[in-house]
């Protein structure tokens, strides 16, 4: 499953482990949501980067007091059509202000790449090997968008105010 | 009239491009037909049982005459010549190709009309009250907050793969054409002590499988704070909603299930962290959306014209006027309501001919306007009274003056077996039968206001749990059956009819409703009493036993 | 969702596998060379449960070629003509019972 990075194909350093796998010496690890509460200050103090595996419906605020410790957090799409990691991706970015790689793991398809980017989604497992490659051509599709998120694109909203009073200077 | 700005045209080409790229995708057997699904869905494509269906949203229900024109257009070149109303300012056609599709949504966009959101699990079509801008005593235009919601709600990154779909519909008058009650939200436009605007916003309503009228979650939220306190309800919604059973995933279930309080709790923590977000509101985004709005320049014209007095000679064009001219707020205009109910006819459907010669007729009487409302009926909004006699000779002539709406054979109806994937009976042939049993005009008249609703199964896309006379059409062993219900009702006095007895044949259907009506005009205590009323006072009992007696 | 390979299949009597063709929609049933007819003249005929079963992963293998392959029920005429077996099946191979708005 191709991960797509910084809008390109790139390598994936992080391995994932199951709750139960052992734990590496070294590297970097995705760890679920259950195992890395409970093993938290373990799992911080070895060397490597460390990122969570967060289910779609647990709540995300349990995650807050780790947020400046981790260096992923990846959320889930158990299927296309389930959006409530849409929600929990917006409120790391806009509410919790989490600044680290947020990525799009499960179902994760090319039609959605907008969507996810503008949630703040900026790495992507993506399923088919043709939306990998397409990723950049994708999420140019749309210029216009019409409510503000954390992404920091203009509205249109805002867009037309600032036309308005750039037109309104000369007169 | 909202006018489209070069933003919102770019947004809907990008759509256009956007699915046309999908359905390439899909004909070359990259995406398959359960990715697909989503997206066409999402685009307003359907399949039912003999094609494509494409259902068009009209926002607010406000249509521009070159809009009209190019949904004739649609008709005519990529379907089969006609559409057909929906109950939510919507319209669909039935016989379209998945190959065309891309190339009729680049002809809609270019009139800035759009499938955006007709169908999926997203926020549909914002409906409003059909004669908004135009009903005297409203409190103000509520189309301009359609627009604001419409706006924001489209192509929204966090709410659009919901748990099912959702509707949200607006008024600012006192009686409710809009059937806020029956909706995922309902928004009812009104002034605080200060004279600001603000909105009393219900949560929960719907039909489908288990009915419930809306409740009240919040009695004034500020216009400013509109957009913060839906985002709100939408991320509780997104979040708890239910994911594990399509029947029990609107929020009308986790409203109930949680109880309004609880989720009312929920909805107002969320909202305290949004509010004061850049989701605010200012006066000035408001004013920008209303200035592209475009109304009417008014003539100043007499309450009662020579041309309407000498028309008043004439009995069949007296019973119109009486039965289809409401007052508008400005003196010597009239609001029209075109019944798309002609005896015999399927109920909403207009062929393209039709919307052709309504556009031109609205160009000459209507200021180019023309408005969609969700007994699907169109109507035009301005129409001074001097020009009323010639408009109803040329709606008569189109076939387009019964003089019938809000009477008995006014019946909504889903397009049911005929036409549906998801029915298990037909609607349109026992709509069709129902007008002609009542097509006496005057008989209708003595009836006087009273809605028949048909749904072709239980999903409830004919409102039936909401008529007057509700019918519901079920398969049993083999056969359609349709269960009747009494005392529904769409309105500020929203309330869900009740089941009269045992199921019907399809060819009883007709005699059961003649009995029920038979049996409201012995019963009422006066000419006013209307159906439902009747109904309210007596109950169901007395119906019941004039239908079930010789049965 | 569940596929509807995984659904249990029962037939009762004679049946076709119908579904709708992917670029326009229109219904078409599966034939017994692997292909697709606008006619249900033209339709496999299974008469057991197996035999569904077969035609229908076959139907459900071809994505490309028609979408929601379902089983249905046919009558046959001592001729051995084919017959819808309820109204649903009547309604899409003659169309709507009532008369289009814009004929005539």
């Amino acid at each position: 499953m191709p991960l797509v990075n910084g809008g390109k194909i790139a390598d994936d350093s992080f391995v994932k482990l199951a709750v139960d796998t052992p734990l590496p010496e070294g590297g970097d690890i995705l760890v679920p949501a259950e195992r890395f509460l409970g093993e938290a200050e373990a799992l911080l103090k070895r060397g490597g980067k460390i990122g969570v595996i967060w289910p779609n419906n647990r709540d995300i605020a349990e995650l807050v007091p780790y947020l400046g410790k981790i260096a992923v957090v990846a959320l889930v799409f158990p299927s296309f059509r389930d959006g409530r990691a849409y929600s929990q991706a917006r409120l790391l970015r806009e509410r919790y202000n989490y600044r680290g790689e947020l990525r799009a793991t499960g179902q994760v398809l090319r039609d959605q790449f907008v969507f996810m980017l503008r949630a703040g989604f900026d790495s992507f497992e993506v399923k088919k090997q043709a939306d990998a490659e397409a990723f950049m051509q994708t999420a140019k599709r749309y210029s216009v968008f019409y409510q503000p998120t954390g992404d920091g694109r203009i509205t249109a909203l805002h867009r037309r105010m600032q036309l308005r009073h750039s037109e309104g200077v000369g007169t | 009239m909202y006018a489209y700005d070069e933003i919102d045209r770019t947004l809907v080409n990008e759509r256009v491009s956007e699915f046309r790229d999908q359905v390439q995708r899909r004909l070359s057997g990259e995406l398959t037909e359960d990715e697909f699904k989503m997206l066409r869905l999402q685009n307003g494509v359907y399949l039912q049982l003999h094609a494509y269906m494409f259902r068009v949203a009209i926002p607010y229900g406000t249509l521009a005459t070159n809009q009209l024109r190019a949904l004739a257009h649609v008709a005519r070149k990529y379907d089969r010549g006609y559409g057909h109303f929906t109950t939510r300012q919507n319209i669909q056609f039935n016989w379209i190709k998945l190959s065309d599709l891309p190339d009729a949504l680049a002809d809609l966009a270019e009139v800035g009309i759009h499938a955006m959101q007709t169908s999926g699990n997203n926020m549909r079509n914002v409906t409003s009250d059909q004669w908004a801008g135009v009903a005297p005593g409203e409190i103000e235009d509520p189309r301009i907050w359609s627009e604001l919601i419409r706006q924001h709600t489209t192509l929204h990154p966090e709410f659009s793969f919901l748990p099912r779909k959702f509707k949200i519909a607006i008024t600012a008058s006192d009686h409710d054409r809009a059937a806020i009650k029956v909706h995922d939200i309902g928004l009812r436009l009104i002034k605080n002590e200060k004279g600001e605007t603000g909105f009393e916003v219900l949560v929960g309503g719907g039909l489908g499988r288990t009915p419930f009228i809306g409740k009240t979650i919040k009695h004034f939220v500020h216009g400013r704070d509109l957009l913060s306190y839906i985002e709100a309800i939408l991320r509780v919604y997104n979040q708890y909603g239910r994911r594990d059973n399509i029947y029990k995933a609107r929020i009308k279930i986790l409203v109930h299930e949680l109880g309004i309080e609880k989720f009312s709790r929920e909805v107002e923590e969320e909202w305290q962290h949004l509010r004061n977000s850049s989701l605010q509101i200012d006066d000035e985004v408001i004013e920008d959306i209303r200035s592209r709005f475009i109304y009417p320049t008014y003539e100043k014209l007499p309450h009662m014209p020579d041309e309407l007095r000498q028309a008043a000679a004439d009995p069949e064009f007296e019973a119109w006027r009486k039965n289809s001219v409401a007052p508008h707020k400005v003196q010597g205009y009239s609001i029209v309501t075109i019944s798309l109910k002609p005896i015999g006819a399927p109920p909403g459907d207009a062929t393209a001919d039709q919307m052709d010669a309504l556009a031109d007729l609205a160009d000459k009487y209507s200021f180019g306007e023309i408005r969609v409302g969700h007994e699907q009926n169109l109507a035009l909004p301005h129409v001074a009274k001097r020009d009323l006699p010639a408009l109803w000779k040329a709606l008569d002539k189109l076939g387009l003056a019964t003089p019938n709406v809000n009477l008995i054979t006014d019946i909504i109806a889903c397009p049911g077996l005929d036409y549906c994937s998801l029915a298990n009976a037909r609607s349109i042939p026992i709509a069709q039968e129902l007008t002609r049993r009542f097509a006496n005009h005057e008989l209708a008249n003595l009836i006087g206001r009273l809605h028949i609703n048909i749904s072709g199964c239980i999903n409830a896309c004919g409102h039936h749990h909401v008529g007057h006379i509700g019918i519901l059409g079920v398969e049993k062993n083999g056969e359609e059956v349709y269960q009747i219900t009494i005392g529904g009702r769409a309105d500020e006095n929203a309330a869900l009819g009740n089941l009269i007895g045992p199921g019907v044949k399809f060819d009883e259907v007709a005699d059961v409703v003649e009995d029920i009506v038979e049996a409201y005009l012995a019963l009422r205590e006066r000419p006013e009493e209307l159906f439902v009323e009747t109904v309210k006072r007596l109950g169901v009992e007395p119906f019941k036993e004039r239908v079930y007696a010789t049965r | 969702m569940t596929s509807p390979l995984q659904q249990k299949i029962k037939i009762a009597g004679p049946s076709i596998v119908t579904a709708n063709r992917t670029w326009d929609g229109i219904v078409v049933y599966r034939t017994a060379d692997k292909g697709w007819s606008a006619e249900l003249a033209d339709a496999a005929i299974v008469r057991n449960s197996d035999e569904a079963k077969a035609l229908l992963a076959e139907a459900v293998a071809d994505d490309v070629g028609a979408i929601g392959p379902y089983i249905a029920p046919v009558e046959l005429g001592d001729d051995g003509a084919i017959k819808p077996g309820n109204l649903r099946e009547q309604i899409r191979k003659a169309g709507v019972t009532i008369e289009l708005p814009a004929q005539g």
